[in-house]
């Protein structure tokens, strides 16, 4: 059975902060995502803080909350929030919570 | 129609949060035997997943209780999965299950999971009694085998 822990790699390009999200985001794991993201978020204030989940495998409404929650806290600082690598699963789960209509995670350049 | 039920089993754990990964993996491997699409298992990892994490983070809030988990699969290809806790209990069943309705005072809980167990699934079923305890079963069909 193949699974993996939540776990995100931070990474500071210029003025954006990069969190790569990868393996399994539930309850127990979104804690210290959450807590990794806000601490480096608060320390570098940065103009830009983007998800990158193409690494995700799993998630579930714990995961809605890590997203929303970055999202709330970004907005209120004035840093702008984007949500990049939405996979097909991930993509189902932010529609049916209405995501849509506040952060924009569906890829527009695709191919062509 | 009747179905006759033809694998079952039960598994309990203490309502800690390392147990949510854990039961999604006995639910995978109970389910994979019936050769479900890629889909049908993810919906079916998920549902679980909130139930449980419910048990985990609502029913017994400031305690560690235990989480009871019953799986059944039928001869009609359905799957009935009940998952159970002995916590605080659901003052209002009807409330609790409107989308964006949640308890939680930290803030990062969304109030979906009940909405996302009702997409995923196609039942569910809720029973709770104050101060008792909370009782989810979960049903999903899961489509024909296709010759391959
Ligand atoms: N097993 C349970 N025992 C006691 N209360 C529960 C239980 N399951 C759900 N509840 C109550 O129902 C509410 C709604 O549950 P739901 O899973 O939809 O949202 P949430 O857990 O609050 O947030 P999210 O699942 O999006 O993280 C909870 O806030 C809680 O008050
Ligand atoms: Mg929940």
């Amino acid at each position: 059975m193949d699974f993996e822990n939540g776990s995100v790699k931070l990474t500071l390009d210029g003025e954006t902060l990069w969190a790569h999200i990868r393996g399994e985001i539930d309850h127990h794991s979104a804690k210290s995502i959450r807590e990794a993201i806000d601490t480096l978020l608060a320390s570098s204030a940065p103009e830009a803080l983007i998800l990158e989940l193409s690494g995700v495998t799993f998630m579930d409404s714990s995961g809605l909350g890590l997203v929303l929650g970055r999202y709330t806290k970004a907005t209120e600082a004035g840093i702008a929030f984007s949500v990049t690598g939405a996979t097909e699963r991930i993509t189902k789960m932010f529609d049916m919570a209405g995501l849509d209509r506040i952060i924009d995670y569906k890829e527009r350049n695709t191919s062509k | 129609m009747k179905k006759n039920c033809e694998n079952a089993m039960k598994a309990e754990f203490p309502s800690l949060s390392q147990n949510e990964a854990l039961a999604r993996a006995l639910v995978s491997s109970f389910v994979m035997q019936l050769n479900p699409t890629v889909s049908e298992l993810a919906d079916i990892k998920c549902a679980v997943s909130e139930a449980v994490t419910n048990c985990i983070v609502h029913a017994y809030r400031d305690t560690v209780g235990t989480v009871y988990l019953s799986l059944k699969s039928y001869s009609d290809r359905s799957v009935k999965i009940e998952i159970k806790d002995r916590g605080c209990g659901i003052e209002d069943i009807a409330s609790a299950m409107q989308p964006m309705f949640t308890t939680d005072r930290e803030g990062e809980r969304s109030g979906l999971g009940f909405t996302v167990m009702e997409s995923f699934c196609d039942k569910l079923r809720v029973t709770s009694k104050p101060k008792k305890g909370t009782k989810v079963t979960l049903t999903k069909s899961l489509s024909r085998l296709c010759a391959n």
